[in-house]
């Protein structure tokens, strides 16, 4: 594993590709805007669009909207503040090489915090990635999980990630970085990060072939 | 009648966004832009006619509510 | 000297808010009348915030010593700890009052900017942040602004920044009305041989200035900060300064990157006084002088001149001393994080601060002369012990009435602004980045933050009750001390060490002085009694406005440390059937209680008991709990008293609980006393044995109080409440009455 700076120009055969959360440029404009003029954006893009895993997480998924590697838009939350809490969300599709370690319908906890993570997308849009199961992951109410009040921050049909049409770019809100060991609350966003590490293994090092 | 009200930073307050924009911008290649500055322009649709009234109407709501006066300013344009 | 500027008179000197003493001792220093800009530089350097001229001769008086202590509060920025293996935790707490009660989103956003640089100028990682918050009464009109305002500021800055929030508190008095209190703390972590100093050495090394070009921002902020607050000072706007916390967060990296280089000398971020600041301090520290030449600052706007740069407290810079030819890495990494850097200046070994302007010299100042602990004034200040203070103390609650129903009584206090839950508040604070934080947003008593790359674990917590201070300064500023020990210790840590921040009103009154000096002796003796220092902090005075003084605020930033973060323990209840227990005893405590303001609507008596063995007993016993793994929950009495500790362990668990008491009569005091020295734990049945035998060893009471189980929390036939509808209350209230 190894960190890429926003400002180099190819990924040195890196074989998965993971855009964590964090401000970039402050969220300065809108969230992810500055960020997709990044000299290493190109490079991202190109192996996304050869298929190699790409997991966006919060700022990630932000970004990975604004370059249109996943589509939709991730405006301000519902209630207009910054939410910081934990969140529950139901499983949608573990047939994705993201999710293959989680079970369909399975409800997992993690937190959020974000002010733009609010989902939202034209209806052509949103039925696509409903009728292709590119939802992968939707918030539900961690303790009674039909609750009404599930949905932190206003995303169309409570969507909290996506992947894209080929299923090798995913995006999402909550972070299951802060959810990979119990010291620190939960667990839950441990399967993702193995499936994600075994899907980059597995993947054939594209990058040597720009 | 519309109306358009535009709250932007008075000048010599640090606006780190707009600066952010343009260092960013310098670096992709768009040379020449010496300073950026980012505001909100804030659209109204009017039931009245009457020019002089819109605009102490609005004045009000942007002191009051739209601009902070403590580091924002506005104009109002009528249309 | 150059003469651009206006000739310097007795009367310049006092509209810079000098007295006619500071003067004549200025013009003894220079043995000459000083330039306009030194007059500017002398009124910042040696105005109440930045040289402490009327707290200094007061605070020597803490206790700063300590076998884990590395650098002394005073000596730099602010105090290290060791915490073994290498590691040292820095922390300080600073007030953003004033300029959060004219702007409280920038006045909030900047103070927690101010804070964190101050943390990172030193070497360390910033690994949490705290914050301490007052303000007036919820039904006057800026309240709701006020703290919305103030809220969203910290979590623009510290969430954008990235680092946790963790902690907290917030409390309600129409006597923060006008003025709010904002006090921001940070903790960070540092390897001992990583760490900078802030002082300029080596004659001939260049000085440069990073991060943000200098504006107008806040000239004469440090001033500003030193006089009441009136209608006047609103109209003083210009002055607020604009956080960037994007470009303090390229700061923070390119800082910590240089550390790891021998470029690096000494380095001091800029806050109040900006420039003049760091540029007297840094060779005052360094037995050195330093030459600055103003027309190589960058400036945001045109026409500045060296008074404005000079004073100017525009955000996110830094102030470097490189090494000579070593320039070239810093600049590399300067360019990486795409921060300004401009030299500025050099070293002298003249011990003068030196200003050029279009070469010329426009001041000239022995930089000794401007610091503190140097030339600046050092004043004693005259207490006198307010006459209403003994009516205060007398006042004996036991005539009260008892309330008809216990049950609304302790819904009224659940609801209370000062007890209701700040889920609304800590909710818009980013509590996980880092992916390090065992507990933060309100579930326990204390934040705990693992260290990253250790087992290890830091506890933190700001407690301050000014209600008992306002009425016993000595022992309510003792038992703030004591309130952070127990919320750390519960958390499971050691108590380490204190920072403190305090608020009070215009020092030149005997009676608002006398609050200050007792609370400082009230702090010292908590500090000697739990044995831990006082590593740093920040006076504020000048907290009142037309309609009066704020409370005496004496906040106290406590952190400790978990050698193993996993024994942490939180305030809620965990599994059915865990038996509860109360450690330490209640006693007739209610004076200056919520209860009684709450629900008698008075706030007098005596503070509770201040007993300094039983705390230190219970304050050693809970992290031995924690470690064994004894306890599966503790929370310590403080406001509400023990029917509302358990509230909010049921809360917190969501799972109920029934208690018993076996007598009858006390009820008030056994339900609502806020007797310290107490904390509640839970059990596993299997653990009841060595819980009790743990506490007779450490010499601490223990009683068993019940169980937890059911959706009730119900307490003989006092109490019946369904879980629900606390929750409902408790969560909700504090939004809903601000109208959020």
């Amino acid at each position: 594993m190894r960190e890429v700076f926003h400002k180099e120009t190819d990924l040195h055969n890196c074989t998965g590709v993971l855009l964590p959360g964090g401000f970039s440029y402050g969220d300065y404009l809108r969230a992810g805007a500055l960020a997709k003029m990044s000299p290493i954006m190109p490079a991202i893009k190109r192996f996304a669009e050869q298929g190699g895993p790409v997991m966006g997480i919060c700022n990630g998924f932000q970004i990975l909207c604004e370059t249109g590697l996943l589509p939709g838009a991730l405006m301000l939350n519902k209630n207009l503040r910054f939410i910081s809490r934990s969140v529950g969300m139901r499983v949608e599709n573990s047939d994705t090489v993201f999710t293959k370690h989680l079970w369909q319908g399975q409800i997992v906890r993690m937190p959020i915090a974000h002010a733009e993570g609010n989902y939202t997308a034209d209806p052509e849009t949103i039925r696509q990635l409903e009728e292709r199961q590119q939802v992968v992951f939707r918030y539900v109410d961690p303790v009674r999980h039909d609750a009404p009040n599930g949905n932190p921050n206003g995303s169309t049909n409570a969507i909290a990630g996506i992947v894209n049409a080929s299923g090798n770019v995913l995006g999402l809100m909550p972070h299951p970085d802060r959810a990979a060991e119990n010291i620190i609350g939960s667990a839950d966003g441990f399967p993702i990060f193995l499936a994600f590490a075994e899907a980059a293994q597995s993947a054939t090092r594209v990058e040597h072939s720009f | 009648m519309k109306a358009v009200v535009t709250v932007e930073l008075k000048e010599g307050v640090l606006d780190p966004q707009g600066q952010a924009i343009q260092q960013l911008l310098a670096q992709r290649g768009y040379s020449g832009i010496d300073e950026v500055r980012v505001g909100k322009r804030i659209e109204f649709s009017l039931a009245t006619l009457d020019g002089s009234r819109a605009e102490t109407m609005l004045s009000e709501i942007a002191d009051k509510l739209l601009a902070n006066p403590v580091i924002e300013r506005f104009h109002i344009d009528l249309k | 000297m150059s003469s651009v500027y206006s000739p310097v008179s007795l009367d310049t000197a006092l509209s810079h808010g000098l007295t006619p003493q500071e003067y004549e001792q200025i013009l003894e220093i220079l043995g000459r009348t000083p330039t306009f800009v030194e007059l500017g530089i002398f009124s910042a350097m040696w105005s109440e915030h930045c040289s402490y001229k009327n707290s200094i001769l007061e605070l020597k008086r803490f206790p700063k010593s300590g076998k884990r202590v590395l650098v002394e509060a005073g000596e730099e920025n602010a105090g290290l700890i060791d915490i073994g293996d290498g590691l040292a935790v820095c922390f300080k707490i600073e007030s953003h009052n004033h300029p959060s009660a004219i702007e409280p989103f920038q006045g909030a956003a900047t103070g927690v900017g101010g804070i964190l640089r101050d943390i990172f100028s030193m070497g360390a990682r910033p690994i949490a942040c705290l914050n301490s918050l007052r303000f007036g009464d919820l039904s006057h009109p800026r309240t709701a602004q006020l703290l919305d305002g103030v809220v969203r500021g910290i979590s623009h800055y510290g969430n954008c920044f990235g680092v946790p929030t963790v902690g907290g508190e917030i409390y309600f008095d129409p006597s923060y009305n006008e003025n709010p209190l904002v006090n921001a703390m940070a903790v960070g972590v540092v390897e001992v041989d990583k760490i900078i100093k802030g002082a300029a050495t080596g004659a001939g090394n260049p000085v440069f200035v990073v991060g943000s070009s200098t504006g107008r921002d806040g000239i004469h902020g440090a001033s500003f900060a030193s006089e009441d607050l009136s209608e006047a000072s609103k109209e003083k706007r210009p002055s607020v300064q604009i956080g960037d916390p994007f470009k303090e967060k390229l700061l923070l990296e390119a800082s910590l990157e240089l550390a790891r280089t021998d470029a690096l000398v000494g380095m001091q971020d800029m806050g109040a006084a900006g420039i003049c600041c760091s540029c007297s301090e840094t060779p005052a520290r360094g037995g050195t002088g330093l030459k600055l030449d103003v027309d190589k600052v960058s400036r945001r706007e045109s026409s500045m001149n060296a008074y404005e740069i000079c004073l100017s407290e525009s955000q996110e810079r830094m102030l470097v001393i490189l090494k000579k030819g070593k320039e070239h890495l810093a600049k590399d990494i300067f360019s990486k994080w795409d921060l300004h850097a401009d030299e500025v200046g050099v070293v002298t070994d003249d011990k003068l601060f030196t200003i050029l302007e279009n070469g010329n010299v426009v001041g000239q100042i022995p930089a000794d002369s401007l610091v503190l602990g140097g030339g600046a004034p050092q004043n004693r200040r005259e207490h006198a012990r307010p006459a209403h203070l003994d009516a205060l103390l007398s006042f004996d609650p036991t005539h009260l009435p008892d309330p008809d129903d216990w049950n609304e009584a302790l819904l009224a206090l659940l609801k209370s602004p000062n007890i209701a839950s700040r889920r609304f508040v800590f909710e818009q604070y980013d509590h996980t980045i880092g992916a390090a934080t065992a507990q933060g947003g309100g579930a326990s008593d204390a934040g705990v933050v693992r260290i990253p790359g250790t087992q290890k674990g830091l506890a933190m917590s700001v407690d301050c009750n000014s209600r008992y201070v306002s009425v016993d300064p000595r022992r309510g500023a003792a038992l703030a001390v004591l309130e952070g020990a127990r919320n750390v210790a519960c958390a499971g840590a050691i108590p380490v060490g204190i920072t403190n921040c305090l608020n009070f009103a215009n020092p030149m009154k005997p009676e608002n002085y006398y609050f200050f000096h007792e609370s400082v002796t009230g702090i010292s003796d908590a500090c000697v009694a739990l044995d831990i220092p006082v590593t740093g902090g920040n006076v504020s005075f000048y907290n009142e406005s037309a309609s009066g003084p704020v409370r005496p605020t004496p906040v106290i930033g406590m952190v400790g440390v978990l050698e193993d973060v996993s024994h942490h323990v939180g305030i809620g209840f965990k599994e059915e059937g865990d038996f509860i227990a109360l450690l330490g005893s209640i006693g007739p405590d209610l004076g200056c209680s919520e209860y009684l303001a709450v629900y008698h609507n008075v706030v007098a008596g005596a503070p509770p008991k201040l007993d300094l063995e039983a705390n230190l007993r219970l304050i050693r016993l809970l992290p031995e709990l924690a470690k064994q793994g004894i306890v599966r929950s503790a929370h310590d009495l403080s406001e509400g008293g023990l029917a509302v500790a358990v509230s909010e362990c049921s809360l917190a668990g969501n799972i109920g609980c029934l208690l018993t008491f076996p007598w009858k009569e006390q009820v008030v005091n056994t339900l609502f006393a806020e007797s310290q020295a107490c904390a509640l734990v839970t059990v596993s049945h299997e653990q009841w044995p060595a819980l009790k035998r743990a506490a007779e060893e450490h010499v601490v009471p223990l009683q068993m109080l019940g169980r937890v189980g059911g959706e009730l929390i119900a307490i003989n036939d006092w109490i019946t409440l369904p879980l629900e509808l606390a929750r409902d209350l408790y969560d909700n209230s504090l939004a809903d009455s601000l109208g959020l």
